[in-house]
């Protein structure tokens, strides 16, 4: 789990830059992207061991950017950030091969959790 | 992005000052309530005691309409028909009436005409001399008593009055009657019938006289008298029934036959009526005796009488009586059965007309309801999802401010600055489950259907709050179905539906009060839950409406979506929700819910 490689994508820069710090805090390497188009390019610069994705992004959206993800790395597990009561967006996004979806505004021992998870299902 | 800088200074303020927020934000909620109820009282409805007045007033107006209508053409044509067959029936009774006078008239002087004929005849046949003879008259009154009955005397009386000679059971002979009334008016006119008269033996008696002027010498008078037997004979024959009454009176209204009921000979006749000329005349009368009468006097032409003939209404209209008193039992009747009917059709037609009212009334108020909640709807969820990300982002930044502090063993008042970031996150956390349950009003949640045990469910929401019920010392009664049928539907949602009302009872209870659930098998398709609790009861005011979003009755404490939920979900699965309340005697929710949910629009 230490020095885990996390990409965290969010439009909210305030959320996004904050979590990392919170994950750094806890000897995790997280970078932030603020949008789509700046995480896949992340992606293929530095390959993350995993993706934590927001659904809800102007411009490319959490799925579409999952889609791309999926399509090129289909071993990198992604976990969504849904916005509360959005789950069919969450549940659509598990269709779609991501690993789970998580709810805004998150608890992050539960981030870490499911991220646990997500690491040990790896083949 | 945009909402955050719109929440921000709100955000700050919270921090500030977050309790006069607070208020302030229930005031609006307040007055929002306040506008609410305003406007749908003046849009919807009238208040009760109006609107049953004005079903009252119609229904008192079609009601006077339906019978002034149906009732004055009767009425109208009852007097019509009474008056016709009043007028007519009389007419029918006067003619025989009439008729029979009028022949009998004729019978009595043909009578007097057959006597004063044969006088006459004998006046002219004989000569003075002979008839001056006592002998010849005596053979004379012989033959008369013969062949006419009726005769009881005959006599000659000369010009100066004297009876020259006289034939008859007394002894008149040399009587002197130039006195008398009789003798003048026969030597004037030339002819006399006297009125009935008592003789000796009070006997009564008509006396006739006829003059004869001869060339020769003196006119001779010849004089004869009746018995009057055969007049009671000749009215005899007039076949009356003996309610009726027939009998001569002479001009002077002395009764001249015996009467049955208006006295004897000789007396005077108590009734008045007026006598007519020739012909018969019918007038009505009453009688000394009370009796209402058709009197029909005919004068005679040639004496002094008039028949009169009397028959007592009563008998000769008892036909029209009968009839009558029949019309009027089935005018009385048809009046009744009138009224019975346009009762009962007046009444169906308003009930009607009310159902109607009242089904248009409660589709508007539907329509208008569905209307408010799906634009309330939209803007919870709009509010809602703006709020998340700042939320998240307070969320992030106080983690931090925790995790910086928790990595950081030196820092001063640690275990304080902990305390607060806590506070933080969890007012995060009740920030998010309100957005989270705004969200839940919009139905923007996913509906999960699930075969489930409505029973088991009901218990299990009752678990949440036996606590308080076991605290306040409520008493909670289960009347659950034995074979309840599981039904498909969700289990979340439905758990907010039972966890609404009953938490409503529970406010709705004092201290030791009873709520008691009950569950059914409606038909195949349904099944009914009901909780009744008897508190307070709600007012009708308020039951109109307790589903609608912000409608509280709880003051401070209450948001006013609980039912506005309950009801929106309730409707989603396809069910139906109704309430019943008396104030002061508590309230009875009943919640019909499909076997199979069927899910309706979202919203």
């Amino acid at each position: 789990m230490e020095n885990l490689k996390i990409l965290l994508v969010d439009d909210e820069e305030e959320f996004v830059t904050t979590l990392a710090e919170r994950l750094e805090l806890r000897g995790l390497q997280a970078r932030a992207a603020l949008n789509g188009e700046d995480a896949l390019h992340m992606i293929e610069a530095d390959t993350p061991q995993i993706v934590i994705l927001d659904v809800m992004m102007p411009g490319l959206g959490g799925l579409e950017v999952l889609k791309r993800i999926k399509a090129r790395h289909s071993q990198i597990p992604v976990i969504l950030l849904t916005g509360r009561g959005s789950t069919k967006e969450g549940i659509k996004g598990m269709q779609l091969g991501a690993f789970d979806y998580l709810m805004k505004p998150l608890d992050i021992e539960e981030l870490i959790k499911k991220m646990q998870e997500a690491i040990k299902s790896q083949p | 992005m945009s909402s955050e800088t719109i929440l921000k200074p709100h955000l700050k303020n919270t921090l500030r000052s977050g309790d006069i927020l607070f208020d302030k934000r229930n005031q609006k909620i307040m007055n929002f309530k306040n506008l609410w109820a305003g406007l749908t009282k003046g849009l919807l409805h009238e208040s009760g005691h109006e609107a049953s007045n004005r079903y009252r007033i119609l229904r008192r107006n079609i009601f006077i309409l339906m019978i002034l209508i149906t009732i004055i053409p009767l009425i109208i044509m009852a007097v019509i028909y009474q008056h016709e067959y009043h007028s007519s029936i009389k007419q029918e009774i006067v003619i025989p009436l009439q008729t029979l006078t009028n022949k009998t008239k004729h019978t009595f002087e043909l009578f007097f005409e057959e006597r004063l004929s044969v006088i006459r005849f004998i006046a002219s046949s004989y000569s003075f001399e002979e008839l001056s003879n006592q002998k010849t008259m005596n053979r004379i009154f012989n033959v008369l008593m013969n062949e006419y009955c009726c005769l009881v005397d005959l006599g000659l009386i000369n010009n100066k009055g004297i009876q020259l000679s006289y034939a008859g059971p007394y002894n008149f002979l040399g009587k002197d009657y130039s006195e008398q009334k009789w003798f003048q008016e026969v030597v004037v006119k030339g002819i006399y019938i006297s009125n009935v008269f008592m003789g000796y033996r009070k006997f009564p008696h008509v006396a006739v006289a006829v003059l004869r002027r001869t060339e020769e010498g003196p006119p001779l008078i010849l004089r004869a008298t009746i018995d009057t037997s055969k007049f009671d004979d000749i009215i005899a024959s007039m076949g009356l029934n003996p309610e009726s009454d027939a009998f001569l009176i002479s001009r002077s209204g002395i009764i001249q036959t015996s009467s049955r009921f208006y006295g004897e000979i000789m007396d005077h006749c108590p009734l008045s009526f007026p006598r007519g000329n020739y012909e018969a005349i019918v007038t009505e009368a009453t009688d000394p005796r009370g009796r209402e009468i058709l009197v029909a006097c005919a004068p005679f032409s040639s004496a002094e009488y008039s028949l009169v003939l009397v028959k007592p209404k009563s008998d000769v209209l008892h036909t029209w009586h009968t009839l009558r008193s029949r019309m009027i039992l089935i005018f009385i009747s048809s009046v009744a059965l009138i009224i019975l009917v346009v009762f009962k059709l007046t009444d169906t037609l308003v009930k009607r007309v009310k159902e109607a009212d009242e089904k248009r009334e409660l589709t508007y108020r539907e329509f208008q309801h569905t209307h408010k909640l799906s634009s309330i709807g939209r803007l919870a969820a709009g509010v809602a999802h703006e709020i998340n990300n700042p939320m998240a982002i307070i969320n992030e930044k106080a983690g931090l401010m925790k995790d910086l502090v928790a990595y950081d063993s030196n820092f001063q008042n640690k275990e304080k600055f902990l305390g607060l970031t806590d506070s933080i996150l969890k007012s995060v956390e009740r920030c998010s489950a309100i957005t989270h349950r705004l969200l839940g009003f919009a139905r923007r949640m996913e509906v999960q259907l699930v075969e489930l045990d409505l029973n088991e469910l009901v218990q299990e929401t009752l678990g949440f709050l036996e606590k308080e019920a076991l605290y306040r010392n409520i008493e909670l009664i289960l009347h659950l179905a034995d074979n309840l049928p599981r039904i498909s539907s969700d289990r979340g949602q439905m758990q907010q539906v039972f966890l609404n009302i009953i938490n409503n009872a529970l406010a709705a209870l004092e201290d030791e009060g009873e709520i008691v659930i009950a569950s059914w098998e409606e038909d195949s398709d349904t099944v009914g839950v009901s909780i009744r609790d008897n508190g307070v009861g709600m007012s009708e005011e308020t039951l109109k409406s307790i589903f609608d979003p912000f409608f509280s009755t709880k003051q401070e404490n209450g948001t006013g979506l609980g039912l506005a939920i309950t009801y929106g979900i309730v409707k989603k699965m396809g069910g139906d929700i109704k309430v019943k309340s008396k104030q002061g005697e508590g309230s009875i929710f009943t919640v019909y819910l499909p076997k199979k949910a069927k899910i309706g629009p979202g919203e």
